[in-house]
């Protein structure tokens, strides 16, 4: 046995390499970024797994279910607005009858640390009728991704694990068992149960139906604890919440009942025997209030349950100690009073030398006192919704931008401008793009190219910056209103001029504002040096 | 024992790798260490906070709680009191003097310093200074570490070997920079 010193996400990723993980597949998303990110390292250094980065969420998770098809073990790694992406396919795989394990693991941002939104994976988890398992430490996170593997292939539904922020960048000692090899290639035998015609679905359907049973039989004995003891509160924790709850639980003046939850679907036995045991509940969960709504329902419940649908746990905010504290009637502690100081807020900013400042003052430039609506995207170019720039309208969710200025045109609002990055481009940009250029909508689009995607710490971007040209033009985008421009400071005033005239162009205009991400080409310059003097 | 420290600073200033070597010498001391960190859109340039615990036994919640943390360690002044609330009344602070002024709205430096220099248990340090005189002022977090070295509740010769490891792979002239660094910061707190 040996001791590593692991983020929750490398963890997940260590313990998929010794579940025997054949291939690997990403897109890079905070705080789910690591998981790939190690796993790349990880076959660069041994030759195994295959893992790589993909355009997007839902490409990912198809090449998965291909290696599934084969008999061998895969795993998917997302943040949770990337399961939105990925969704068409993983709601149809559950209906599958796989067969080589499929893990999907699904980073949630409860608080809203670097994302638009905070849903919950467990939702999605329970709308597919499949299992998630919720790990509360690094060491959690490897067993538990273990496990899925074996799950996965046991039930044959794709097995969810849900991170959230504070475990996926929670450094934690791992303790790691034997490593398995990979599962011999053994593809399905069975065309029907991987063919989702309405009349193979329906009875895969049924399938999966009766297999709940099965699943729930599992949770209501493994994955989860239940320790009746005091009768006036039991305490639901859910994954990470268990922590919080156990820093607080020695001050309590009596030892509550407690139900610790770390497998879904829901374990309704556990649940009906803590409720019956105590006069009231309290669910501490991160997230939505899942747990909580499954057991208040529309019915009056038997007993009283709090939690964040109460207002005994604030709706919204990743979970705390402090929260919980208060939750559980514990005062808080005394820290040291504010400063009498008004503390300006820091808000992340473009580095300084980003090549997006440049495309973003050619935007300013050319659209002065035009009224023109500019529709952003999801990356580090977001931040020129920011002073000093406010340079954008709207930001919503990857690709976006290019829909939303269209949909701005065909409502009449001239100019409409769309700024995406070229690696949001490649993962949702490219399908609006293609209604807009069908259309010859009168809007422009500006490609901010920096060849990497530089919000998540600078992985490739699918196709090379030279190639992005030949997309266009494949695309069907028009050659007298497609330019590839290097953007840079000295070029601002002539690239404002040339946007300036597409934006007076009566049907669409696509510009690339290319120029390489300032901190992947400081690396790349560092490697370079550090090369010359290894070889000198 | 229990000893829990948040970090504060501005993205780029390296408060994770200050943050990665004392918690590499508390696990190497035997102790039991969480530690959470914030990546991706927060360090650009924004503030950046990470949460340290380490015990004598299992450390259960990942964020430390208010009241709790025994030090505030913080690579920038202003950044230091975002988080006062958290400090135990008997904690220490340890700051760099040297802002990061990468917002309009910056207070005057002397009223922040000032404020600092008014809470029990204050350390100031100016990183930066010592970092350059020690040889590179890329080692500017390496005067905070020393500075809170007499305070942290570990062998400085355990400190020592996690310096020396964190930076072995780049040579002994970078190791070097870093422990002279790290001495100049202790000493100047002492």
């Amino acid at each position: 046995m040996n001791e590593h010193v692991l983020l929750g996400d490398e963890a997940v990723a260590l313990g998929a390499v010794h579940a025997g993980l054949t291939a690997a597949y990403g897109y890079p998303g905070t705080p789910s970024t690591e998981i790939v990110e190690f796993l790349i390292r990880h076959a660069e250094r041994h030759g195994r797994p295959l893992a790589s980065w993909t355009t997007n969420e839902k490409t990912a998770y198809e090449a998965a279910l291909g290696v599934s098809l084969a008999g061998r073990r895969t795993l998917v790694a997302m943040k949770h607005v990337g399961l939105n992406v990925a969704a068409d396919p993983f709601i149809n795989s559950a209906l599958l009858d796989l067969g080589g394990g499929l893990v999907v693991v699904v980073a949630d941002d409860p608080g809203m640390h670097s994302s638009q939104n905070g849903q919950d994976t467990r939702f999605y988890a329970d709308f597919a009728r499949t299992l998630c398992l919720e790990p509360a430490n690094a060491q959690e996170a490897y067993d538990m991704t273990r496990e899925a593997f074996d799950l996965s292939e046991r039930f044959h539904v794709p097995a969810v694990i849900r991170l959230v922020t504070r475990l996926a960048h929670s450094r934690g000692v791992v303790r790691t068992g034997e490593a398995r090899g990979q599962n011999p290639p053994r593809p399905a035998a069975d065309r029907a149960a991987w063919t989702l015609l309405p009349s193979y679905a329906r009875e895969l359907w049924r399938g999966l139906l009766e297999r709940q049973h099965e699943l729930r039989a599992y949770t209501s004995r493994h994955g989860n604890t239940l320790s009746l003891a005091d009768s006036r509160l039991g305490v639901v924790t859910c994954g990470i919440a268990r922590n919080y709850y156990e820093e607080n639980a020695d001050d309590l003046p009596f030892l509550p009942s407690h139900l610790h939850i770390g497998a879904y679907p829901m374990p309704v036995d556990l649940l009906r025997r803590l409720v019956a045991h105590v006069d009231a509940v309290l669910v501490l969960e991160d997230g939505y209030p899942f747990v909580q709504r499954a057991l208040g329902g529309v019915l009056t419940p038997p007993r009283e349950v709090r939690g964040r649908q109460t207002g005994a746990l604030p709706p919204d905010g990743e979970l705390t100690p402090d929260v919980v504290r208060v939750a559980l009637g514990l005062p808080l502690r005394a820290g040291l009073p504010p400063a009498a100081l008004a503390l300006p807020t820091r808000p992340p900013q473009l580095c300084a030398g980003c090549p997006h400042i440049d495309t973003f003052n050619t935007i300013l430039k050319a659209t002065r006192d035009l009224g023109a609506r500019v529709t952003s995207d999801i990356g580090c170019y977001t931040l020129g919704a920011l002073p000093p720039y406010s340079a954008v309208d709207s930001c919503v969710c990857m690709g976006a931008s290019i829909g939303m200025a269209k949909g701005l045109a065909d409502a009449g609002v001239r100019p409409a401008l769309a700024v995406i990055g070229d690696s949001t481009f490649l993962h949702s940009g490219i399908t609006p793009l293609v209604d807009a250029i069908a259309a010859n909508t009168p809007m422009t689009v500006v490609i901010a190219d920096n060849e990497v995607v530089a919000m998540t710490g600078g992985q490739p971007s699918a196709i090379p910056s030279s190639r992005m040209k030949r997309l266009l033009l494949g695309l069907g985008a028009d050659p007298d209103h497609l330019h590839i421009l290097d953007t840079h400071p000295k070029t601002v005033e002539r690239n404002a001029e040339i946007l300036r005239r597409e934006i007076d162009h009566p049907g669409l205009s696509v510009i690339v504002t290319v120029r390489e991400c300032i901190e992947t080409a400081r690396d790349r310059k560092r490697m370079r040096l550090a090369m010359a003097g290894a070889t000198a | 024992m229990k000893y829990d420290i948040i970090l504060a600073g501005v993205g780029g200033q390296g408060v994770l790798s200050l943050s990665g070597i004392i918690a590499a010498a508390a696990m190497q001391e035997g102790l039991s260490v969480k530690q959470s960190e914030v990546h991706g859109m927060s360090q650009r340039g924004g503030a950046v906070l990470a949460n340290l615990r380490m015990a004598g036994r299992p450390v259960a919640s990942d964020l430390v709680p208010l009241g709790c943390a025994s030090l505030i360690l913080s690579m920038e002044p202003l950044e230091r009191l975002r988080y006062l609330r958290y400090l135990s009344p008997s904690g220490a602070l340890v700051t760099s003097t040297e802002p990061v002024r990468n917002i309009d709205d910056y207070p005057e430096l002397e009223r922040v310093l000032e404020t600092i220099r008014s809470l029990p248990r204050a350390v100031l340090v100016d990183g930066e200074r010592l970092a350059r005189k020690a040889g590179s002022a890329r080692a500017a977090n390496m005067p905070l570490v020393g500075a809170a070295s007499a305070l942290l509740p570990l062998k400085l010769d355990t400190l020592e070997r996690c310096i020396a490891a964190r930076f072995a792979s780049k040579g002994q002239a970078v190791v070097d920079t870093n422990m002279k660094a790290f001495h100049a910061g202790r000493e100047a707190a002492a």
